[in-house]
């Protein structure tokens, strides 16, 4: 951003027709102009262009062909949808609780839009390089929990009630998991702030996270899964048991709202996990682009970005296009049973592994250097990823043994009630 | 930096902006005439009959004290996470002995029972 906000500094102070006294810095007009692509371009665009691929993909899996009447590959089906949502009667249930009906889409709308503040979308576009950035992501995701359980307890609907009680014992689940697979990228990159952790995979650091902890990715995207309330993980909206779970009463834009909510969400899990793990805009050339011509290196990277954000996507949809849906039980046991201890052993097992390959520097204090810093970064992501493995195997060792002795315990009690 | 926090003050104001001009405006755009049989609630076509608002099953409030729980140990592990290369060998020792602590009552819940949904 600093370079984009000198220029316009530097345009700014020839102003001469600005009628009020001061004219406003230009740092804050440049961040009033990002809020607003962020909050009244990107969400509005994530919600038209991600319900028609996610209804083309969908189709696709399911050998049919989706919408494809209105403009070319059905895209306008989208568009008219958001028109249609947009001049639909707005209902309130009678006996709804209005302030907390109305202020849940609109909470859960936010909370995604504002994880967007810390992603990078190309080299020196950031909304804000916040040094607590990945704990900023866990922060204001978690309101939204607060605007599903506001959405669904207001609605005096026994489905929505039953959602929202899902939604709290779902969503507050996983974060716990995800939280920790975050903690362990704060561990090995040394910081919280997601330009760092995007500097920390250049190839001369030793590259890309999810080479480095594949396990570390695997917990924080199917928690991140979870999170957005997607297939397999969808139990609080689940059309086939409870309708529409917490948003069964609502209508018109409220219910475009929580969609919008829904997408944007998915969009930034997507951009946080390019962001941590596939390094973000890095990729070929951008870099020496970037410092020759910034504008050209700056699309490139986005471009990088946008490929990878998109590759998650579809990976989501096809999530989406294949699983059934988790029973609750099924759930909570997969959260707290397996993802928890996994991620906590990983943390320990990560951060031994950090400890012997850190390589010295400065930040503030002087850092020691670990005993065997000299591999470098390729040294410690090879290290890492063994022990990712490691933890892997051992992990399936677990489940495999629980599972042998639960399937014993009920042949016991089979063959008890037989004899 | 407290001035990093400007940018995501504004996209809070921003963001507030974008939800309440898209809850209000359609709010002239569309039709209005509610009828008693049109806000009723929904329930698979039959009649509504009473309150909604029920008792939460006390399965969801065992899920929400172990959250509470979990996430406070969480909160513990942030700084340590940001501060772990500057710490010796005592900073891993100290944080295996932590998460020991935290383990050995993660084991008692399980075999408590807290963990079972049924």
């Amino acid at each position: 951003m600093e370079p984009i906000i000198t220029w316009l500094a530097n345009l700014l102070a020839n102003v001469s027709w600005w009628p009020w006294p001061a004219p406003p810095s230009a740092a804050i007009i440049i961040w009033v102009v990002y809020g607003l692509f962020i909050a009244f371009g990107i969400a509005p665009l994530a919600m038209i262009v991600l319900t028609w691929l996610e209804r083309k993909i969908i189709a696709r899996i399911q050998d049919r062909i989706g919408p494809n009447m209105a403009g070319p590959f059905g895209w306008l089906q989208a568009v008219a949808d958001a028109i249609k949502m947009l001049t639909k009667e707005d209902t309130t249930p009678a006996g709804a609780d209005r302030i907390p009906f109305n202020l849940g889409p609109g909470l859960i709308a936010v909370s995604a839009v504002l994880v967007f503040a810390v992603i990078p979308l190309a080299p020196g576009i950031i909304g804000s390089d916040l040094n607590i950035g990945i704990f900023y992501v866990v922060a204001v995701g978690s309101f939204g929990v607060l605007g599903t359980l506001m959405a669904g307890w207001s609605s005096n609907n026994k489905y929505a009630l039953l959602g929202a009680f899902r939604a709290v014992a779902q969503l507050v689940s996983y974060e716990i998991p995800m939280a920790i697979s975050l903690i362990t990228v704060a561990v090995v990159a040394g910081s919280m702030s997601t330009l760092t952790i995007i500097h920390n995979q250049a190839v001369a650091n030793g590259g890309w996270y999810i080479v480095a902890m594949p396990i570390t990715f695997l917990v924080f995207f199917l928690a991140g899964m979870a999170e957005t309330n997607r297939s397999p993980f969808d139990l609080l909206e689940a059309d086939s048991e409870i309708v529409a779970g917490f948003h069964v009463e609502y209508s018109g834009m409220k219910y475009a709202m929580v969609m919008i909510g829904e997408y944007v969400h998915m969009l930034a899990l997507a951009g946080l996990s390019a962001t941590i793990f596939l390094g973000g805009w890095r990729g070929p050339f951008v870099e020496q682009l970037y410092n020759a011509v910034p504008i050209l290196g700056g699309l490139l990277g986005l471009v990088y970005f946008l490929a990878k954000v998109l590759l998650f996507i579809f990976v989501m949809m096809w999530f989406r296009g294949t699983l059934p849906r988790f029973r609750i039980d099924q759930l909570l046991d997969f959260g707290w049973k397996f993802l928890t201890p996994l991620s906590l052993f990983n943390l320990l097992t990560s951060a031994f592994v950090v400890k012997l390959f850190q390589p010295a520097g400065t930040a503030g204090v002087a850092l020691p250097a670990g005993p065997l810093a000299g591999f470098g970064g390729l040294g410690l992501t090879s290290a890492l990823l063994i022990s990712n493995l490691l933890v892997a195997f051992i992990a399936s060792l677990a489940v495999r043994s629980l599972a042998r002795r639960s399937r014993g315990n009920v042949l016991k009690a089979v063959a008890g009630v037989e004899g | 930096m407290p001035v990093d926090y400007l940018p995501i003050l504004i996209l809070i104001l921003v963001a507030a902006a974008f939800a309440v001009i898209a809850l209000v405006v359609p709010f002239y755009l569309g039709p209005r005439n509610p009828t008693k049989v049109k806000s009723d609630t929904y329930e698979s076509g039959k009649l509504p009959y009473g309150d909604a608002r029920r008792q939460v099953p006390v399965h969801y409030y065992m899920v929400a004290m172990l959250f509470m729980m979990f996430d406070i140990e969480v909160v513990f592990l942030y700084p340590w996470a940001v501060i772990f290369r500057q710490l010796k060998v005592f900073g891993l020792l100290e944080m295996g002995v932590f998460i020991a602590i935290l383990l050995t009552g993660y084991i008692y819940i399980w075999k408590k029972g807290a963990l079972e949904w049924n």
